[in-house]
């Protein structure tokens, strides 16, 4: 019913802390610049990984939504919001689908992350061990 | 149908990304894209079949094909996206060169 809008929220709030962080990189850059790169992935990146997948799926989520006549183009937006019932039972949904929906995607996120930061930090000797593997 | 039609897209934009010789295209957008609302489509499925059981599995000939269309208009749609994208950054610089190609 409206469960993208769970996810639309988070992308929202992380793709404003992915703006001050990358500020903050910049800055931070430019008072280290001339000591020795350190190699790993920098925190504004992989925000920016987290909000494609949580902007793109909400898209796509709500075309679906359209698709299905649950939202429309005039006010309120949603069908469900024109009876209590159906509001109720909206709510509801995005209380445990649309929950559900940014929990997963946050975390297989995390789990991404945690895998981008091995496989920089492995040799690349290493690397060329599992392409032979 | 909706879910699987968007995995499969999604395992073709990795493999594209993978195989790619260079950055120029951003495909890495597109993965997202299609990997996200793939996650989404499953935490949906998932509910689904708590609610329909081993009938999930049985839709109606009708419903599939409404779902199969649906997942194509998905896919058409995240590549939309994407294009778009893809010409307002340029990052190749072809969309500027072409702009301010003076005519012969």
């Amino acid at each position: 019913m409206a469960c993208f809008l769970v996810s639309v929220t988070e992308a929202v709030v992380v793709t404003a802390a992915e703006k001050a962080e990358e500020k903050r990189e910049h800055s931070a850059a430019a008072t280290v610049e001339g000591k020795e790169a350190q190699v790993s992935i920098p925190l504004s990146r992989k925000l920016k990984w987290l909000t494609w997948m949580l902007w793109g799926g909400a898209v796509l989520l709500a075309f679906e939504h359209i698709w299905h006549g649950e939202v429309v183009m005039w006010f309120p937006f949603l069908t469900a919001m024109s009876d209590p019932a159906d509001m109720a039972e909206m709510f509801h949904e995005m209380a445990t689908v649309g929950v559900c929906m940014a929990v997963l995607v946050t975390a297989v996120w995390a789990v991404m992350c945690k895998v981008a930061d091995s496989i920089v930090k492995r040799p690349a000797a290493e690397n060329k061990q599992h392409a032979a593997a | 149908m909706t879910l699987l039609i968007t995995v499969f897209a999604a395992v073709i934009a990795t493999v594209k990304w993978y195989t790619r010789k260079d950055d120029s295209m951003k495909l890495g957008i597109l993965c997202f894209l299609y990997w996200g609302a793939s996650i989404m489509w499953f935490v949906d499925a998932i509910f689904e079949y708590v609610e329909l059981q081993a009938e999930y599995f049985t839709p109606a000939l009708e419903d599939m094909a409404n779902d199969a269309f649906l997942g194509l208009s998905v896919v058409a749609l995240g590549l939309v996206i994407w294009i778009v994208r893809l010409l307002v950054t340029d990052p190749r610089g072809a969309v500027r060169a072409a702009l301010t190609k003076k005519e012969a």
